[in-house]
């Protein structure tokens, strides 16, 4: 939607411009623009010594609706992986009255990139995290909606996956609000937009095939499921969640809960299965690796290491991570 | 329950039209009527001929609707997109007007302090999602966007699907122009849901001409008629609903 001039002005902050709340006075110094969607923009801002994130709707009607969202669903008992919500207010500028919300900054880099970079036991690790948020929000009578890549951040230390972008959000039993073609069971001829834990779980298992596919793939005429899983089987690196992504997409869990449980087995036994041979392949490099170490080693070589190493280095992290999400 | 009823019309086009009344007259009278009226114009990549799209502009601003000008692969999601907008939109002016009387003279939502508007705008989110909606979809199928049909038909499908979900019920028909006698040809009447919409786009004509303007004035008259049988004035019901 095309905005008229004089609105484009009243949400088009620059940095250093200090905007300050209409009724309930906060100041906020903006920094700089953190991103801009079909809703508005979000910029990023400092206020008492702190950076949060301040979004600007394109209508005073998404801001309402977002917080409420965003203050609702923090009311659920343990969920953690959100922004928190901070402050609502308008700001009065010479261009007109805009809406805004202020919420937590999320320091993180954007989802797919990172996994994209990573073995694919991070895929499972993320997944099993997000799992264990929607467990706890589907119980709390909330569907996440607009579950995609664009919507979740990865913050380090420890690494951990978090959500942002409330849009999507919907009261279980209503119509979702918000949703991304390729993560919608809609799209894919697989069931209605009604807002239930299993529309969920198809985009989380959606969400792991975009690993394997990052530019995403359309429909055809084959029937939604049997083609996406065609695309599965074409993708070793999926290999392991198969029956994870399979039940998703049949839409077979009943909740999070169960989804989770079978991403933390397909995680063990990745584990079990890659020890031994990591194992053995690292005694015969060592074998190798003598004589080859003084002749100032190939390129082959050094590069099948730093593999070994990656590997070791991961899989060392796994199993702190797994004790993490089972304990 | 019972629960108040959104009318709107949809139009779905790819260009300008060029017979019979002004387009963008005939939807001010539709909005007279107490309907809405949304238009998604579809463009053909690299081709945005401004003439056409600015009447689309027009014809939605007169109407009170919304309006979109996308290519045919983003159809399914702009047609269901608009038309939940658009849904929230009628209420949200309903809720305004309560404000008003309530209120007094110039108030609206957007002057209420955050903390009500929110509230404000649960009560929106809830009559969007529990209302009923009644939606007339007129299709161009002049010559130019034969190519563009099979699109149009999945996002119906698609449309169908979307409101489906929803806790309200709906009720589609749907319309071609320009049709081979008259103004428009029926091709689907009043139904709950679109199932199949296998061959139904068939029948295309080949003449020239694009009559947007008598099309909607036909949409007004199909919309007038089924308002009188069917249960009495909705707006009021919104009222005592939502008790404001
Ligand atoms: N709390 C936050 N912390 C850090 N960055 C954020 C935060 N919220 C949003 N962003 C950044 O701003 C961008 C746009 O935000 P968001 O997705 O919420 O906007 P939107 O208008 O709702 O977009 P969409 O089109 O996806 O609905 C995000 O991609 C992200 O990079």
């Amino acid at each position: 939607m095309k905005d008229s001039l004089s609105k484009k002005q009243a949400y088009n902050f620059t940095p250093g411009q200090v905007i300050t709340g209409k009724w309930h006075g906060n100041k906020y110094r903006i920094i700089r623009i953190l991103g801009e969607g079909a809703i508005g923009r979000v910029y990023l801002a400092q206020t008492g010594g702190r950076l949060v994130a301040v979004k600007v709707a394109r209508q005073a009607m998404s801001v309402s609706s977002e917080v409420n969202v965003l203050r609702r669903v923090s009311k659920v008992q343990g969920l953690s992986l959100g922004p928190s919500f901070l402050d609502m207010d308008d700001v009065v500028t010479s261009h007109g009255t805009t809406s805004f919300y202020v919420m937590e900054f999320i320091q993180g880099q954007p989802f797919m990139p990172f996994v994209i970079n990573k073995g694919s036991e991070w895929l499972g690790l993320f997944t099993a995290q997000l799992l264990g948020d929607l467990h706890k929000m589907h119980a709390g009578g909330w569907i996440f909606g607009d579950l995609k890549p664009e919507n979740l951040l990865i913050t380090k230390q420890p690494y951990q996956l978090r959500w942002i972008d409330p849009g999507g959000i919907t009261k279980a039993g209503r119509s979702i609000k918000e949703y991304t073609e390729y993560f919608d069971r809609g799209y894919w001829g697989e069931g209605d937009r009604k807002a239930e834990p299993s529309y969920d779980l198809f985009a989380v298992a959606m969400l792991m095939v975009n690993r394997a596919y990052p530019s995403r793939f359309r429909k055809t005429s084959q029937k939604g499921t049997d083609y996406i899983l065609e695309k599965v089987t074409g993708a070793p690196l999926l290999h392991p969640y198969f029956t994870v992504i399979k039940k998703g997409i049949e839409q077979k869990y009943e909740d999070a809960g169960q989804m989770k449980e079978d991403v933390l087995m397909a995680l063990r036994n990745q584990k079990r299965a890659a020890v031994p041979s990591r194992l053995k392949r690292k005694a015969v490099l060592k074998k190798r690796n003598a004589p080859v170490n003084k002749t100032a080693g190939t390129p082959v070589t050094r590069e099948r290491k730093g593999y070994l190493e990656t590997v070791f280095f991961a899989s060392f992290l796994l199993t702190i991570y797994i004790l993490y999400l089972v304990g | 329950m019972s629960q108040g009823t959104v009318r709107q019309i949809l139009l779905i086009t790819d260009g300008c039209s060029n017979a019979g009344e002004d387009p963008v007259a005939m939807a001010a009278m539709a909005r007279e009527e107490g309907l809405s009226v949304n238009v998604i114009g579809i463009t053909n990549e690299g081709d945005e001929s401004e003439r056409g799209m600015e009447e689309i502009t027009q014809i939605a601003q007169s109407g009170g609707g919304m309006s979109e000008v996308v290519y045919a692969r983003q159809l399914s999601q702009t047609v269901q997109m608009v038309t939940k907008k658009a849904m929230t939109q009628t209420i949200h002016g309903v809720v305004n007007r309560e404000i008003r009387q309530i209120l007094g003279t110039k108030q609206e939502m957007e002057d209420l302090e955050p903390e009500k508007r929110e509230e404000l705008m649960e009560v929106v989110d809830e009559l969007g999602e529990t209302s009923n909606l009644d939606i007339l979809i007129l299709v161009d199928t002049s010559a130019s966007m034969k190519t563009k049909l099979p699109r149009v038909q999945e996002a119906l499908l698609d449309l169908s699907l979307s409101l489906r979900s929803r806790e309200g019920e709906n009720h589609f028909c749907l319309y071609s122009f320009p049709g081979k006698r008259s103004h428009v040809d029926k091709l689907v009447s009043w139904t709950p849901q679109l199932d199949s919409l296998k061959g139904a786009f068939k029948k295309l004509s080949s003449s020239g001409i694009t009559p947007t303007g008598p099309a909607i004035t036909e949409a007004i008259k199909v919309h007038m008629k089924r308002m009188k049988k069917g249960p009495s004035d909705n707006e009021r019901l919104f009222i005592e609903e939502t008790g404001i």
